[in-house]
C-alpha cells in the first residue's frame, strides 16, 4: 500500500483548480522527410489520467518530448496551465518527466538523485532531505537511500525515476513506457500502484504505452495514436466498445472485423462492422436466434486453451473468420480439443454490432 | 577473470577445465610480458642499489642506498625532479583545459557524420614523427625568427623563447590527442536521456555539465591524464630540442646512464613511483577500467 503523501497533495490544492493542464493544437513534427507527429490537437484536464496508446513508431514519445520541451515542434503550439510555452525550455516548464530507461544519474546514490531537481532549484538542505525522503517513502524505498542506481532491480530503478519526478510536485507528469522493463507480474503490480499514486497526488499524468491492457486498465482518457496522429480518444470503455476507425478496432483488442460485403450478407448492413469476441457465444450444431441477437454458422477452425478462457476460430460460411471467447466455466480440455471441424452457430446480441468505418 | 563456475560436460580438455584454457591461451603473452616488461623494470630496479667504483668505473655489485641518498641531497637533481613534475602537471591540466571542451564538441555538437572525420583529425599528429613535430614547435618558438615572433611582434611582444614554458606548449601539443580521445569516447557513452533528466529536472546547461556530464566522464579524464602525465614526466627529447638550459628528469638519466648506470636506474625509479603513486590514487575512480 502507498504511504501518504502529503506534500504533493498539499501543492495541488495550494494552487487552485485549473481545469485545462494541457492543451495542444495543430502539433506537428517533422523529422528530416518522417512526419513523426500531425495534427495533433488534444486536452489534458487537469488531474487526469490519459494514456497515449499506439503501436512503435506512431509519434507517442515525440509527443511527450515536445510537452517537455526536448523536441520544438514543426509547427502548432502547446499550453501548459493555459500558458503558452512553445518557446520555454524544459528546465523552466513546470513539468517532469519518467524516462523509459529511467535515465538515473549513475553517480549519484538514490537519496542524490531524488534531491537533484531540488537542488538545483536551490531549496534548503533540511527541505530538500525531507521531501526527498518522503518522496522515497512513496514508493517504498525509504531504505535504499544510500543505495547505487546500479545496485537496484529493475522495478526498484523505476520507481527511483517516480520519486525523483514526483518529489518536484509538479502540474504534468509523463511517462514514456514506464512498465515496458519490467516482467509481467511486477507490471501488473506496477500500473495498480501507479494508478493508485496518481489519485492519492492528483498530479495529471501523460503516459505512454503500446500495451493496450495497461490503456484500459490506467487510464481516465485514452488517445489512440496512428502514423501521428490521433484515431481516436475516449474512455476506455468508449475506445473498446465503440471503435471508430478499424485501426482502433483492431489495436485495441481484437478486431473481428466484417467487410462490406460480408456484412452485407450477414447483418445486412452497410459498411465495415466489428463485433468483440467476449460478445459472441459458440453454440454446437445448428440454432435459430431470438429477439435480438444474431446467428452466423460456420465451422471451428482452431481451439486454444487459455487457462481462464477458451478461444474459437471460426471460419463462417458467409466469408468472414470471427474469434469468440467463452469462459471456462464447465467446460474440461479435452472436451475442447474436440470440438477442433465441428459446426456451430455464433450468436451475439445486435447491439454489439460496432461500426468501425 | 576466469570463472570456477561448473559447467556441463561437453567434452575436451579445456572446456572441463576452463583455468587450464585460460592459462594455455595467456601463456605466451603472460611469459612475454614477464620477461620483457616486468624483467627490465626489475633489472632497473635492482641496478639502482648498485654503485660504480670511481676508479675503474666498473659496476660493484652490492647493495647500497648511496645512490638515493644522492638523488634526494643534490639540490640541483631535487630541483630538476620537481620541476618535471611541475611541467607534467602543467601539461595534464592544460591538456584537460583544451582536450575536455574540444571532446564535447566533438562528441555532442558536431553533426554525428562530422564525428569519424574529426576523430582521424585527432589522430592525424599521431602518425607523424615525433621528432618532426617538436622540430617543428622548435621553428614555431624560436625567439625573434620563429612563426609565434613573427605574430607577436605586431604587439610588441616575442616568442616565450626555449625554456620550460615552451617543453610544455611543446608537450601539451604533442600528448593533446591521448587526452581527447579517451574523453571524447566518455562523452559519446552519455546517453541523451541522461542530458534530459536533468533539464526535465530545472537544471540548465552549465549546472547539467557541471552536476551531470563531467562526473560520468571523470573517469575517462583520469585516463587521460595517466597519459599525458606519464609521458610528461619521461619526456627528455623535448627539453632538449625546444627546452634551452632547462633540463629535465630523463635528461639526467640520459647524461649518466653510460658513466653511472647505478646512479640513472634510481634516478629512473623516480617517475616510475610517481606514476605508481598516482595510479594508485586514482584506481578508487575507476578510471582505470576505462583505459
Ligand atoms: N530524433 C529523431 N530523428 C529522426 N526521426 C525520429 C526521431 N525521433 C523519432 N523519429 C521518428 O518519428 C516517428 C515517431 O517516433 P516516436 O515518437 O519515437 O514513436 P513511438 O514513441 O510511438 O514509438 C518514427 O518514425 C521515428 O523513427
Ligand atoms: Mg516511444
Amino acid at each position: 500500500m502507498l504511504a501518504p503523501f502529503s506534500g504533493v497533495l498539499r501543492t495541488v490544492s495550494e494552487r487552485g483548480h485549473v481545469s485545462t493542464a494541457i492543451r495542444l493544437t495543430n502539433l506537428r513534427k517533422e523529422f528530416g522527410d518522417v512526419v513523426a507527429v500531425d495534427s495533433v490537437d488534444l486536452d489534458v484536464a487537469d488531474g487526469e489520467f490519459l494514456t497515449l496508446l499506439g503501436p512503435s513508431g506512431s509519434g507517442k514519445t515525440t509527443v511527450l518530448r515536445m510537452i517537455a520541451g526536448f523536441e520544438q515542434p514543426t509547427s502548432g503550439t502547446i499550453e501548459l496551465a493555459g500558458v503558452d510555452v512553445t518557446q520555454v525550455p524544459p528546465y523552466s516548464r513546470d513539468v517532469n518527466t519518467v524516462f523509459q530507461d529511467y535515465a538515473l544519474f549513475p553517480h549519484m546514490d538514490v537519496l542524490s538523485n531524488v534531491e537533484y531537481g531540488l537542488k538545483v532549484k536551490k531549496v534548503s538542505k533540511a527541505e530538500r532531505r525531507q521531501r526527498a525522503e518522503e518522496a522515497l517513502a512513496a514508493v517504498r524505498l525509504e531504505d535504499y537511500g544510500a543505495r547505487k542506481p546500479s545496485q537496484l532491480s529493475g522495478g526498484q530503478r523505476q520507481r527511483v525515476a517516480l520519486a525523483r519526478a514526483l518529489v518536484n510536485r509538479p502540474r504534468v507528469l509523463l511517462l514514456d513506457e514506464p512498465l515496458g522493463a519490467l516482467d509481467l507480474k511486477l507490471r501488473e503490480q506496477m500500473q495498480v500502484e501507479l494508478k493508485e499514486l496518481q489519485r492519492a497526488v492528483g498530479i495529471t499524468f501523460v503516459f505512454v504505452t503500446h500495451d493496450q491492457e495497461e490503456a484500459l486498465t490506467m487510464s481516465d482518457r485514452i488517445a489512440v495514436f496512428d502514423a501521428g496522429r490521433i484515431a481516436q480518444i475516449g474512455t476506455p470503455v468508449e475506445i473498446y466498445e465503440h471503435p471508430k476507425t478499424p485501426f482502433v478496432a483492431g489495436f485495441v483488442g481484437v478486431s473481428n472485423l466484417l467487410e462490406a460485403g460480408v456484412a452485407a450478407s450477414l447483418l445486412g448492413r452497410e459498411g465495415l462492422w466489428s463485433v468483440r469476441p467476449e460478445k459472441i457465444r459458440v453454440l454446437l450444431g445448428t440454432a435459430s436466434p431470438e429477439g435480438s441477437e444474431r446467428a452466423a454458422a460456420g465451422v471451428i477452425r482452431e481451439v486454444v486453451y487459455v487457462g481462464m478462457s477458451t478461444r474459437f476460430i471460426v471460419d463462417l460460411d458467409a466469408g468472414a473468420t470471427l474469434i469468440a471467447v467463452q469462459q471456462n466455466s464447465h467446460a474440461t480440455s479435452s472436451e475442447l480439443g474436440a470440438m477442433r471441424g465441428q459446426r456451430v452457430t455464433l450468436m451475439w446480441n445486435t447491439e454489439h454490432e460496432i461500426p468501425v468505418g | 577473470m576466469a570463472t570456477t563456475t561448473a559447467s556441463p560436460p561437453k567434452g575436451g580438455f579445456g572446456y572441463r577445465h576452463p583455468r587450464a584454457r585460460l592459462a594455455a591461451l595467456l601463456a605466451a603473452p603472460m611469459a612475454w610480458l614477464v620477461v620483457v616488461y616486468l624483467g627490465s623494470l626489475a633489472a632497473l630496479f635492482l641496478t639502482a642499489f648498485w654503485t660504480v667504483d670511481g676508479f675503474t668505473g666498473a659496476l660493484v655489485r652490492t647493495f647500497t642506498l648511496e645512490n638515493f641518498v644522492d638523488v634526494f641531497t643534490t639540490p640541483a637533481y631535487l630541483q630538476t625532479m620537481l620541476r618535471t613534475l611541475g611541467i607534467a602537471i602543467s601539461v595534464t591540466l592544460l591538456c584537460l583545459l583544451i582536450g575536455v571542451p574540444v571532446a564535447f564538441f566533438m562528441a555532442r555538437v558536431a553533426r554525428p557524420r562530422w564525428q569519424p572525420l574529426l576523430v582521424a583529425l585527432i589522430l592525424t599528429p599521431l602518425w607523424a614523427s615525433y621528432l618532426v613535430k617538436v622540430y617543428a614547435w622548435r621553428a614555431m618558438l624560436s625567439p625573434e625568427q620563429g612563426v609565434l615572433a613573427w605574430f607577436l611582434a605586431p604587439l610588441g611582444l616575442d616568442s616565450p623563447g626555449f625554456g620550460e614554458l615552451s617543453i610544455i606548449v611543446t608537450l601539451t601539443y604533442l600528448w593533446l590527442p591521448y587526452m581527447i580521445l579517451p574523453v571524447y569516447a566518455g562523452f559519446t557513452r552519455v546517453p541523451n536521456s541522461m542530458l534530459d533528466a536533468s533539464a526535465d529536472l530545472g537544471a540548465k546547461g552549465w549546472r547539467t555539465f557541471r552536476s551531470v556530464i563531467v562526473p560520468i566522464i571523470f573517469p575517462t579524464m583520469v585516463a587521460g591524464s595517466i597519459f599525458t602525465f606519464s609521458l610528461s614526466l619521461g619526456d627528455y627529447i623535448t627539453a632538449q630540442i625546444v627546452g634551452g638550459k632547462v633540463i629535465m628528469l630523463g635528461n639526467v638519466v640520459q647524461q649518466n646512464y653510460v658513466t653511472n648506470l647505478p646512479f640513472a636506474a634510481a634516478f629512473a625509479t623516480i617517475p616510475v613511483i610517481i606514476v605508481l603513486l598516482y595510479l594508485a590514487a586514482v584506481r578508487r575512480t575507476g578510471a582505470l577500467d576505462n583505459l
